[in-house]
């Protein structure tokens, strides 16, 4: 088990600076999660700390020690693969064995090791199967088991669930934070779906083009988001963002407002609106309002909220709860903007 | 470290096929080239001085190179037209569901591994001989005057025999093609009242459009350099009547020992080829995403 | 419903085996003729079945004429060339498929562009080439200018089933700590050989068949068995049972494993255009 931090690692294709300058410190024993999206360089930051990229420059450590010059598999870390990448002529006991084998270890340890892995994974009855006989969500635990028997000081997860249907998904997601807690190993895990990252992780960092925009538990990102694009980003549905002479009102470029600190009402509010949707999930009722010269805002309701299409309602945001951007997508507080006043 | 490394292991691996293949390129078509542009006759050793156009003059203005260009493009529709016609009904037929389809593609797909000298001797003396071939036999059987085929239509029968030959690759193809096609689509195409002729004209005939054009490219750079059968059969003869360029050329250089001129019609043939290959390489290009 | 689709599959199998069989008839009809006399192979009205079976012309071929030489000359040829070409084109292959540059486009087409360089454009340099390398007909020529025709093809052939090695699993493979040779040997290689026993398999044919070069640059002791035929047909083309035998001889070994490459060729052929 080990820590793991980057110092001002970068990284280019060419002329393309795809990572312009990265620092950052994972804590032994810590679930974080890369999100951001698509083409933001999470599954290249975590190539590089895997080593199957070389950094342009900066320096990856694993316990305080340099891995930078370090090939792949002597820096004892376990990747799972999108793809699963299973070895398709090999049995699903080889695939588990792979590892171990290359390490050289002895035959009856590897089998030890293997039967150990299939147990806790729930794959006894399919260790002689090949990967084209396995199911989506069978194939992904052979890759984790393989990931697994190696003892890493670190696992790596590049979007492991993203091939699967969206219930597969969910329990595959408990499994992975169970298998977190059972074993207390330091976990990187890439994703595009802030719905995962929230999830699993005990530490977000997220990525734009690059660069990290902001680093916090699910929590501090959700209720302090540092940016403009943390605060579109983590949340679901998505924090409402309002631009123009409603924003500059509370002396900010853009506010933003999540859907539960709106207050809806049938009668009086401090705005009016004709509601475009109204998604009733029956613990919720989501709905889009569509507000003159504010845009269309969504609000959180309760589960028995009536209305519908067409609907008039009025909507009163709670000021305490109001997010405040300036140009760049900076978050500023409410403090800042009466100084700068 | 280990992206630079294998960046030069990549080039070193690469590097032996890019050398032969640019030597097996540009020496001998460099040679071509310059013989064309001079008197050079194998029997007779003169100055080998430089002619200029002249050995072009001459082959181009040699009315056996009007006919032998005649000849290779009519070889060349003729067997296209027949291959990918006959083609498609087969490959259609064969996407059924039928009995036996293994057995039958089998059947089918033999002729394209038969050899061409033995499949130009075999349609030669067994089937158009007009004495002894089946063919003679069938017309007789029907009232008609036996036909000597390779003298009297010999530019059609060699169609027919290398017809037979490209068949299987063409019916192949497109049936790969066709198995290729997705079964949703027809279905939709169905649910929206398409009957079976409107399916196969707006879904299954635009689905063979590429496999098509694929099939017509490769198979022209193999019938533009058709030799063996017509070496075997007719002799280019009677006459010129079943020269084309491949062999014209040959009969120039290995038959009179005219390199000059020779070489002069290889460089044609080159150019000819060239075009239809810019098209080829337009085509399998698109389809690369290296 | 099930009547009428059932009624339609016998109307098509009739259909497909005529016309089928239609297809494959001059090959089946040659090879009725090589089991005929010399008498019954010319009679009128042709002898389809019920004729005396013999074995006399295989046996007459097989004595009086080289076809053991030729057919020797034949494998080391095709199966020489291709096993040059695939010495050359693997490492090519593999390197344009896994280490792909900016160039590796324009590589490949160069390469397939030298395919179509029609035999004719350069027939006469490399006849005069290999009258002074004392290549002319040689066997080792012949192999020289067979490789280098059907480079291409493997190259291209190769590349396209190389490429579908997905690269996640080899770079699992180094993540797994196996070292270069290992990985080639454990990974890689099991992945790769049904593209290589492929792409062997069509190139031998291509090359067994090939008859411009064979034809050009080679006389009766070296050639292979396409130019053993077309020198058949002088002396003897109207001794029809006798030709059958030796045309027979000549093509069953390839038409064989045709048959057990048809899938491939469609890949082959098309240059990965057509799958």
């Amino acid at each position: 088990m080990a820590g793991i931090a980057l110092r001002n690692v970068s990284k280019a294709f060419g002329m393309q600076h795809v990572i312009p300058c990265i620092d950052l410190d994972i804590g032994d024993g810590e679930l974080v999660v890369f999100v951001g999206p698509s083409g933001c360089g999470k599954s290249t930051l975590l190539r590089l700390i895997a080593g199957l990229e070389d950094a342009t420059s900066g320096q990856v450590l694993i316990d305080g020690r340099d891995v930078t010059q370090l090939a792949p598999a002597q820096r004892g870390l376990s990747m799972v693969f999108q793809s699963y990448a299973l070895y398709p002529h090999m049995s699903v006991r080889d695939n588990i064995a792979f590892p171990l084998r290359m390490m050289g270890m002895e035959r009856a340890t590897v089998e030890r090791k293997v039967a150990d892995a299939a147990r806790v994974l729930n794959l006894q009855d399919y260790l002689d199967r090949k990967p084209r006989e396995l199911s989506g969500g069978q194939r992904q635990r052979v890759a984790i088991g393989r990931a697994i028997v190696r003892e890493p000081v670190a696992f790596l997860f590049d979007e492991p669930l993203s091939n699967l249907d969206a219930a597969l998904r969910v329990s595959m997601r408990m499994e992975i934070a169970r298998l977190h807690q059972q074993f207390g190993t330091t976990m990187i895990y890439v994703t595009h779906d802030q719905t995962e990252a929230m999830t699993l992780a005990d530490r977000i960092v997220v990525l734009n083009h690059g660069r990290v925009e902001q680093v916090g538990t699910p929590l501090q990102l959700y209720r302090h988001p540092a940016s403009r694009f943390v605060a579109g980003f983590i949340g679901s549905p998505r924090m409402n963002l309002i631009e123009g002479p409603e924003a500059a009102r509370h002396g900010a470029a853009t506010v933003g407002i999540r859907p539960e600190n709106l207050v809806l009402s049938d009668h009086s509010g401090r705005w009016q609106g004709r509601v475009s949707l109204a998604e009733h999930l029956g613990s919720d009722t989501y709905v889009h309002v569509d507000v003159e010269g504010v845009g269309a805002l969504t609000a959180r309701a309760a589960g028995d909220f009536d209305v519908r299409h067409g609907g008039r309602v009025w909507l009163t945001p709670d000021e305490a709860s109001l997010h405040r951007f300036d140009g760049e997508g900076r978050c500023v507080t409410a403090s800042e903007v009466d100084h700068v006043r | 470290m280990s992206s630079i490394h294998s960046r030069a292991t990549a080039r070193l691996a690469l590097s032996p096929a890019v050398i032969l293949l640019l030597a097996w390129m540009a020496i001998p078509l460099a040679m071509t080239l310059w013989y064309s542009f001079h008197d050079y006759q194998l029997l007779i050793p003169r100055g080998n001085e430089f002619v200029g156009w002249e050995n072009y003059a001459y082959f181009l203005t040699d009315p056996a190179f009007l006919h032998a260009l005649v000849n290779t493009l009519a070889l060349v529709g003729g067997v296209l037209l027949i291959t990918v016609a006959a083609g498609i009904g087969l490959a259609l037929l064969l996407d059924q569901p039928i009995y036996g389809r293994g057995i039958v593609r089998v059947l089918v797909v033999s002729p394209f591994f038969v050899m061409p000298t033995v499949s130009a001797l075999v349609w030669k003396n067994m089937f158009m001989n007009p004495v002894n071939g089946l063919l003679a036999w069938l017309a007789q059987l029907l009232g008609m005057p036996a036909i000597d085929w390779l003298a009297q239509a010999p530019l059609l029968s060699l169609v027919i025999i290398v017809a037979w030959g490209w068949l299987p690759f063409a019916t192949l193809i497109l049936l790969t093609a066709l198995q290729s096609l997705d079964a949703e689509q027809k279905e939709a195409a169905q649910m929206d009242g398409a009957g079976a002729l409107a399916r196969f004209r707006h879904i299954t005939l635009p689905h063979l459009a590429r496999p098509t054009a694929v099939v017509i490219l490769i198979q022209t750079i193999f019938l533009l350099s058709i030799f063996a059968e017509i070496l075997v059969t007719t002799n280019g003869g009677p006459g010129t009547q079943s020269t084309n360029l491949a062999f014209l050329v040959y009969s120039q250089a290995l038959l009179r020992f005219d390199v000059g001129s020779a070489s002069a019609g290889g460089a044609v043939a080159v150019v000819l080829a060239n075009i239809l290959a810019l098209l080829l390489m337009r085509l399998v290009g698109r389809n690369l995403d290296a | 419903m099930a009547g009428r689709h059932g009624r339609n599959k016998l109307v098509f199998t009739a259909l497909a085996w005529v016309l089928a069989l239609l297809v494959f008839f001059p090959l089946l009809w040659t090879l009725l003729t090589s089991f005929k006399t010399e008498g019954e192979a010319v009679a009128i009205p042709p002898k389809f079945l019920f004729f005396d079976w013999t074995l006399e012309n295989y046996a007459e071929v097989w004595e009086r004429t080289d076809y053991l030489r030729h057919l020797r000359n034949s494998i080391i040829i095709s199966l020489g060339s291709t096993l040059i070409g695939l010495a050359v084109a693997i490492p090519a292959a593999w390197a344009m498929a896994f280490s792909p540059t900016r160039s590796t486009r324009t590589v490949l087409l160069w390469m397939l562009s030298t395919r179509m360089l029609p035999a004719v454009g350069v027939l006469v340099p490399v006849y005069l080439l290999f009258k002074q390398a004392g290549l002319l007909d040689s066997r080792s020529g012949l192999v020289l200018i067979l490789m280098l025709t059907n480079l291409p093809i493997m190259v291209w052939m190769l590349y396209t089933y190389f490429r579908e090695i997905p690269r996640e699993i080899l770079e699992a493979a180094r993540m797994d700590g196996a070292t270069p040779l290992r990985e080639l040997a454990y990974v890689l290689a099991p992945m790769a050989l049904p593209g290589i026993a492929s792409t062997l398999l069509l190139n031998v044919i291509l090359a067994w068949n090939e008859s411009f070069w064979t034809l050009n640059l080679t006389a009766a002791s070296t050639g292979p068995l396409t130019a053993f035929i077309a020198s058949f047909s002088a002396p003897e083309g109207l001794f029809y049972a006798r030709l059958s035998a030796a045309s027979m001889l000549a093509i069953a070994p390839i038409v064989v494993l045709g048959w057990l490459s048809q899938k491939q060729l469609v890949r082959g052929l098309t240059f990965g255009a057509v799958k």
